[in-house]
């Protein structure tokens, strides 16, 4: 269940990215947090510097760079991650207080709380929902997109080895919310074919 | 005027006329310093009540399959929680730190509507009331803090939970709304003559900056709260996607709100910091203009950045880089705040006192706060934390190291001004370190477990999963925090009870608040001080007993009036003598009027609401009557050899600036809307 456990190209990527915003956040705060600890231990290896140096230093020249970086990084991150093209793959994900049913291309929606990927390949989540807002989260598989009434969104997750990840409603949806759980299974390619097949 | 009078003769006349009377009587103030205090002590008990909600909530989590709450009733524990600590903790607090001090530290001797803050706190207490009722009554909200439509709309909560956020909030919100039009006009056009806008404490620049912010912050959830009573009212269809509307629109209009909220929270607690750390460094803030240009663009900044907290909906990525952007840059001016706050500690002669224990507590958990705050504004990362425990985690490192403990160091440092006592500091040492641990140790693990996995606003969960001893953790750390704020109030009593009476301004401050006697007296000031540098260098020691003795502006009684000064907005120069209204029960009676009209709609009695309204409007025609006069006098004596005109003879008054700027709330309010309808027109799905 854990983003922190990435199963997933996509997920790998958001986690790797986490790992990097941590430790950059870690050398701030340390810094930031030293120099306040100086200005009462050491104020004499302080008191050179001015107001402008202060203020220009540790308002623009530290952040900005930084901040620069980051986004641009996220940036090209999350294009990367967007769902472009058609996937090869393609289901549906449909919302109803308080389930989740899924449905293939030419079958009707299933009932039990299981979605069926393959393993190995990207797959495309089309998102949405019968009454309420929910939000369809594989934390291990890529980040969460909201079910919204009227709209259709769309996800795209990779497994690279077949097995079992949990996924939850992560947008609050009235008291069942609590239990809106549900389960992505990913299967061998070949094995995905003969289950879809002998679906329909 | 006659021969001056000895300080303690001045004393009594000027008690007696800006005095309020016991008894019953005291329901009819109109003091600020009355109501400042009133304001903040409500305030707490809202806290104290937020948080008994909060131990609730972790009671629930400690362990898994917990059966102590069921689902319906954890719905509404943190719906009130966020609902409570935002809209009846946050926000009046610093609306009653702000109606208390302003006046005081920019030289004036009240607010500029005294009655208005009267009515304001009357409609915040009844509708704080009216939603804690429901919550005992079993009725209260449960949509979560911001209230998303559909499931906030009548077919999903059918019962009469979402109206009592609705109407409550909004009943509420008028507080905010007359409180902000008021602080921007106190303190454009009221501060002791001399002090031009360059030389304005910066607690006056954050006031006046958050005030701002809230004329036209509040009105696009106003906006949405009217529509959506309307949509469960009367069945319009505006968050309905089958009948053309969006509920997209409701997040839009809540988070046109609810970002810059933030914001409001936090610069009036920047404005606390801006004003304690000089003053324990022992010299004047390091760059003042800077600080300026960074709150003025904070408060520009917050308005662009509402859709960061939609980053899951869907929305066309460039739409996510320029918000995701416009987010990573409100670091800028927080990071120039911090690093000006570092500097001058830095560059003065730092001292330790409580106060500077949750200043240092501040930048600890505040700091941790904005990280995660810049992690979060990253879109890839923020589809995987969103609404999972790591954003609880992150608000509450930003909520409470922002704005609790900014609040805590101001306790502390202003209490002795409130009255007259100091600190003994047997508690407050210990109470600090409990907070300060109990805080992270509840807080800093959520990080973890929203990580794992863990979406906030569930009330159980499997114990598969790993997050069992995380919530454990969190659980004893929330205890350890209580027990941090037990000892703090304790504290409070001691000093209240036990605390040493002092002469004057036992911080050796910088800013007028202390140039008075302590507790303060109804009046605030004697006279009113002439001011010829930056009035944060000030030394209060010196002048008080100047002001005490009648030396000054004003340094009299006159025909039974509340008289205090108006000036001209840049330059605070001189402009006319304002009289201020006497006690009066009008705000009261006006403020149930108001509740009649909120409690009939509330309970569908759409007959009565009218009728409501009428009263309301009637008991307001009511107020003008007792104020002004009908002949011109001309210039009146000042004081120090000078005249000026009263308020009713000059053109640029503070009714003509508080007009103006109710139209700046009222066309935010019409742009809302027409915002909504062009939403609708252009984006809605139908
Ligand atoms: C006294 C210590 C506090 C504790 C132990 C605490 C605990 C919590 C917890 C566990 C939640 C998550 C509930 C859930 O998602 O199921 C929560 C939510 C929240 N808290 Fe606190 N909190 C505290 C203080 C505060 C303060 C001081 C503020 C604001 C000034 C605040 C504002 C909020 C908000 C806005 C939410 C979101 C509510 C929602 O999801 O609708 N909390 N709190
Ligand atoms: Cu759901
Ligand atoms: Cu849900």
């Amino acid at each position: 269940m854990s983003a922190l456990d990435p199963a997933g190209p996509r997920a790998q990527n958001l986690a790797t990215l986490w790992w990097i915003m941590l430790a950059g956040s870690a050398v701030l705060f340390v810094l930031v947090m030293g120099l306040l600890a100086l200005s009462y231990i050491r104020p004499e290896w302080l008191s050179r510097l001015s107001a402008a140096q202060w203020i220009v230093g540790g308002g623009l020249v530290l952040p900005l760079p930084i901040l620069i970086l980051l986004t641009g990084t996220a940036l090209v991150l999350g294009e990367q991650l967007l769902p472009r093209g058609a996937a090869p793959i393609s289901v549906e994900a449909h919302a109803e207080r308080w389930a989740w049913r899924f449905g293939y291309p030419g079958s009707d929606l299933t009932d039990d709380g299981t979605l069926h990927i393959p393993a190995g390949e990207p797959v495309d989540v089309m998102v949405t929902t019968a009454d309420v807002i929910h939000s369809f989260w594989v934390p291990r598989l890529g980040g969460k997109i909201d079910a919204i009434p009227g709209r259709r969104n769309v996800i795209r997750l990779e497994a690279d080895a077949p097995g079992i990840y949990w996924g939850i409603c992560a947008e609050y949806c009235g008291p069942g919310h609590d239990s809106m759980m549900f389960r992505v299974e990913a299967h061998p390619m070949a094995e995905y074919r003969r289950l879809r097949e002998g679906a329909s | 005027m006659s021969a001056p009078l000895s300080p303690i003769a001045l004393h009594k006349q000027l008690s007696r006329i800006w005095g309020t009377p016991p008894g019953w009587g005291r329901l009819s103030s109109v003091n600020h310093t009355i109501l400042g205090k009133r304001f903040m002590l409500v305030a707490l008990l809202f806290f104290a009540i937020g948080g008994l909600l909060a131990m609730l909530i972790r009671a629930q989590l400690a362990t898994p399959h917990s059966a102590f709450i069921g689902p319906d009733i954890y719905n509404q524990l943190f719906t009130m929680h966020g609902t409570v600590m935002m809209f009846l903790f946050a926000i009046p607090m610093f609306e009653g730190l702000a109606i208390y001090l302003l006046p005081k530290i920019l030289g004036a001797r009240d607010m500029a509507f005294p009655r208005l803050t009267a009515y304001g706190f009357w409609c915040y207490v009844m509708g704080g009331s009216i939603l804690i009722v429901a919550m005992l009554a079993g009725v209260a909200p449960n949509g979560g803090w911001f209230m998303y439509t559909p499931l906030s709309s009548r077919p999903y909560t059918p019962g009469i939970n979402a109206d009592v956020w609705l109407l409550g909030i909004t009943f509420v919100e008028i507080s905010a709304v007359t409180a902000a039009i008021e602080i921007v006009v106190s303190i454009l056009k009221m501060r002791a003559p001399g002090m031009a806008l360059a030389r304005m404490p910066l607690f006056g620049w954050y006031m006046l900056i958050t005030a701002g912010m809230m004329v036209v912050g509040f009105p696009p959830l106003i906006l949405g709260s009217i529509l959506l009573e309307l949509e469960r009212a009367f069945g319009l269809p505006f968050f309905d996607p089958e009948r053309g509307g969006d509920p997209l629109l409701w997040q839009h209009l809540f988070w046109l709100f609810g970002h810059p909220e933030v914001y409001i929270i936090f610069l009036p607690a920047a404005g606390v910091l801006s004003t304690i750390i000089p003053v324990f460094a022992q010299r004047a803030i390091l760059g003042y203009r800077a600080l300026i240009a960074a709150i003025v663009a904070m408060g520009f900044l917050s308005f662009g950045l509402w859709v960061h907290h939609m980053f899951t909906v869907g929305i066309p990525h460039l739409a996510l880089a320029f918000f995701s952007a416009a987010s990573a840059l409100v670091a800028v001016p927080t990071a120039i705040q911090i690093f000006a706050w570092i500097g001058t500690l830095a560059s003065g002669r730092p001292r330790w006192d409580v106060p500077m224990l949750y200043v240092a507590g501040f930048f600890a958990v505040f700091v941790m706060g904005g990280l995660t705050g810049v992690m979060l504004a990253m879109v890839p990362f923020n589809t995987q934390a969103h609404d999972s425990y790591f954003v609880v985690a992150h608000l509450h490192y930003v909520l409470v190291g922002g704005f609790v403990f900014p609040m805590l160091a101001a306790l502390y440092y202003w209490l002795p001004h409130i009255t007259g006592r100091q600190s003994l500091y047997r508690l407050s040492v210990p109470a600090f370190w409990l907070i300060l641990i109990g805080f992270n140790a509840t807080f800093f693990f959520m990080h973890v477990t929203g990580l794992m996995g863990m979406p906030r606003r569930i009330s159980t969960y499997p114990s598969n999963w790993g997050w069992d001893w995380l919530n454990l953790l969190s659980s004893v750390g929330s205890f350890i925090l209580t027990m941090g704020f037990a000892l703090v109030l304790a504290d409070l009593v001691l000093q209240l009870r036990f605390g040493k009476p002092f002469r004057r301004d036992p911080w050796r401050a910088a800013t007028l608040e202390w140039a008075m006697p302590t507790p303060p007296p109804h009046y605030a000031f004697a006279a009113l001080p002439r001011i010829e540098r930056r009035a944060d260098q000030l030394r209060p020691a010196e002048i008080g007993p100047v002001l005490a003795r009648g030396d000054g502006y004003l340094g009299f009684a006159r025909d039974g009036q509340m008289e205090t000064l108006g000036v001209d907005m840049v330059s605070g120069e001189v402009e006319h003598v304002i009289v201020l209204p006497h006690p009066t029960f009008l705000p009261l009676w006006t403020a149930l009027a108001t509740a009649a009209f909120f409690l009939a709609l509330l309970f569908g009695q759409y007959w009565l609401a009218p009728l409501a309204a009428v009263v309301v409007v009637a008991l307001f025609l009511c107020w003008p009557s007792r104020l002004g006069r009908t002949d011109d006098l001309g210039p009146v004596d000042i004081g120090r050899g000078e005249t000026a005109p009263y308020d009713g003879e000059a053109s640029g008054n503070i009714c003509v600036l508080a007009n103006r700027t109710a139209l700046v709330t009222n066309g935010t309010l019409f742009a809302s809307l027409l915002f909504g309808g062009l939403f609708l027109a252009v984006v809605a799905p139908n």
